[in-house]
């Protein structure tokens, strides 16, 4: 445990350097997402001030505030591409060879640069939530808040573990960033990032609920607003934690087939 | 470069604007050769921006899944506003997108003094040295939106609206390549700007949003007069459609454009001096 507290610790003073491309990264992010509110706040008006697929207006802001708040705890930055050059580069062997495992190495890598983001973003994405107040809804209830928190918490490790079973493709293709970008476009929309997933009709929400996407963004936030609830919640949880249990066995498996692939080449 | 190369050797040191033609010719085979070489990796771009598109196409069927009209805009008219940004996002990342994105690279591998030491004027160099020709491809499939939206609205547009329209696209991409040459140019002062491609999709995010969804404010007055993303891709929609309430608005967007570049030239201008200091 020691050796990784270590490896946090690294990882912290080495994001630290990027601190500035944080912060303009999360202010440019609040353009679109403005833009997006605004293109809301249109169809609200147009309709006459009803709900969209359940959702009132605030109820609708407050989403999309949320998913750039979970989007800044778990969105993996540069994890993917480093993994994938790391392997390309060779720069595996070593870990390899010393008493360290690279996918927890890079587990903690990950969750230092996650501390520095949220630390540098929540400058700017924290005035436009202060701005944003009176539309943001509080949590429906203590559970929820609760219930939120283990949730955005699984979110990152799911986060994670698909990022990095993505980037291990890199020991079978040479440039894996269209895979990457053709996983970040699925991710995009069937996570909810685009919208929330369950203003589609009913059969097509049911379908997407089924796979691991919808438990990155979607369902954190779904709970917080408080759409789901009871038994729902409960098996929401267990699902979320299935696909949690599910990416780590195949990031394993994945891992422990590219190696014994990696040292045939390299042998 | 090669061939840029030998005719940097030869040349006088003053290069008259007769030879960019055919140095933008010589740029433009040497792409297609490029391109070629990697034809599983073309044809999968293709997939993940033909797919991006999709998305937002899925977006606005979504909303209006919904309702009927957003800021006066109806369906089709609203699928017709994503394709017209879509094209000239992809006119411009055809042309330009990833010669901008090298520019951090030029300046941290120090090719940058070999560029400017070459006869040709800098900027053109740096701009147009690579042409994504997948991205032709992607605005191909983005006038056949137009086109299926058009049908679908019922409206024929005149030979004016349809050369408006194409001016106007053209405007578009100027002001894509001015903003984007000034956000690639930001590496002369901090080189790590890996960031910048990731700024521009994010600003030109809110091009395919009609603009009378943004109410007035200050918003609203930044992205026409400062960043004219409003005005990018929604002043050649509404030529098109013929909802365009007056040719000023045209005009204006054709100004916006101007000045833009103008502005450009003189960050790149500034930085350049900037860079000689720097490394002298």
């Amino acid at each position: 445990m020691g050796k990784y507290l270590q490896v946090l610790r690294i990882g912290i003073q080495n994001t630290l350097v990027y601190r500035v491309n944080f912060l303009f990264r999360a202010a440019v992010g609040l353009v679109p997402l403005t833009g997006t509110l605004y293109l809301w706040e249109a169809v609200y008006a147009g309709k006459g001030g009803t709900q969209v697929g359940g959702y009132a207006l605030s109820q609708m802001i407050s989403y999309y505030l949320l998913v750039t708040l979970v989007d800044a705890f778990t969105a993996v930055a540069e994890d993917d591409w480093q993994v994938a050059a790391d392997i390309k580069d060779g720069n595996i062997s070593q870990f390899l060879v010393r008493p360290i495992h690279y996918l927890a190495y890079r587990f903690w890598l990950y969750l230092s640069g996650r501390a520095v983001y949220t630390a540098v973003a929540l400058v700017p994405v924290g005035l436009f939530l202060f701005c944003m107040r009176e539309h943001l809804v509080a949590p429906s209830s203590g559970l929820a808040a609760a219930a939120f928190v283990a949730s955005v918490g699984m979110a990152a490790m799911l986060q994670f573990l698909i990022a990095c079973t993505m980037a291990l493709l890199a020991f079978w293709v040479l440039d894996v960033s269209t895979f990457i970008f053709i996983q970040f476009a699925l991710e995009y929309i069937a996570s909810g990032h685009l919208f929330p997933i369950d203003i589609l009709p009913g059969w097509l929400a049911g379908a997407l609920m089924l796979t691991p996407y919808p438990y990155l963004l979607h369902f954190p936030v779904a709970v917080y607003l408080g759409r789901v609830d009871g038994g729902e919640l409960g098996r929401g949880m267990a699902m979320q934690a299935a696909w949690v249990a599910i990416a780590f066995v195949l990031l394993r498996t994945v891992w422990a087939r590219g190696v014994r692939r990696y040292s045939a080449v390299g042998g | 470069m090669a061939a840029l190369d030998a005719e940097g050797g030869t040349a006088s040191g003053k290069a008259s604007w007769r030879r960019y033609p055919a140095l933008y010719a010589a740029l433009w085979r040497y792409s297609v050769t490029r391109e070629m070489q990697f034809k599983a990796n073309f044809l999968l771009w293709i997939v993940v921006e033909a797919m991006w598109f999709a998305l937002q196409l899925g977006f606005m069927s979504v909303i209006y899944g919904h309702v009927e009209e957003v800021a006066g805009w109806t369906r089709w008219q609203v699928i017709l506003l994503v394709g017209c940004s879509h094209f000239i996002q992809q006119v411009f990342t055809a042309l330009f997108l990833t010669n901008l994105s090298d520019i951090s690279e030029h300046i941290r591998t120090g090719r940058l003094d070999f560029m400017l030491l070459l006869p040709v004027n800098t900027r053109f160099l740096v701009s147009i040295r690579k042409v994504d020709l997948g991205a032709f491809v992607n605005a191909a499939s983005a006038l056949g939106v137009i086109g299926w939206a058009l049908r679908n609205l019922g409206h024929v547009p005149g030979p004016w609206e349809v050369a408006a329209f194409f001016l106007l696209c053209g405007c578009g991409v100027a002001v894509h390549y001015s903003l984007m040459f000034m956000l690639a140019s930001m590496a002369f002062w901090t080189v790590r700007i890996q960031g910048a491609v990731w700024g521009y999709y994010n600003l030109f995010n809110i091009a395919r949003i009609p603009e009378g969804a943004f109410p007035a404010g200050w918003f609203r007055r930044v992205f026409t007069w400062v960043l004219p993303m409003i005005l990018v891709s929604n002043v050649p929609s509404m030529a098109l459609l013929g909802t365009l309430r007056s040719p000023w608005t045209g005009w204006m967007l054709a100004g916006l454009a101007l000045g833009c570049l103008a502005v450009s030239e003189w960050v790149w201008r500034t930085a350049l001096r900037r860079y000689a200091s720097a490394s002298a």
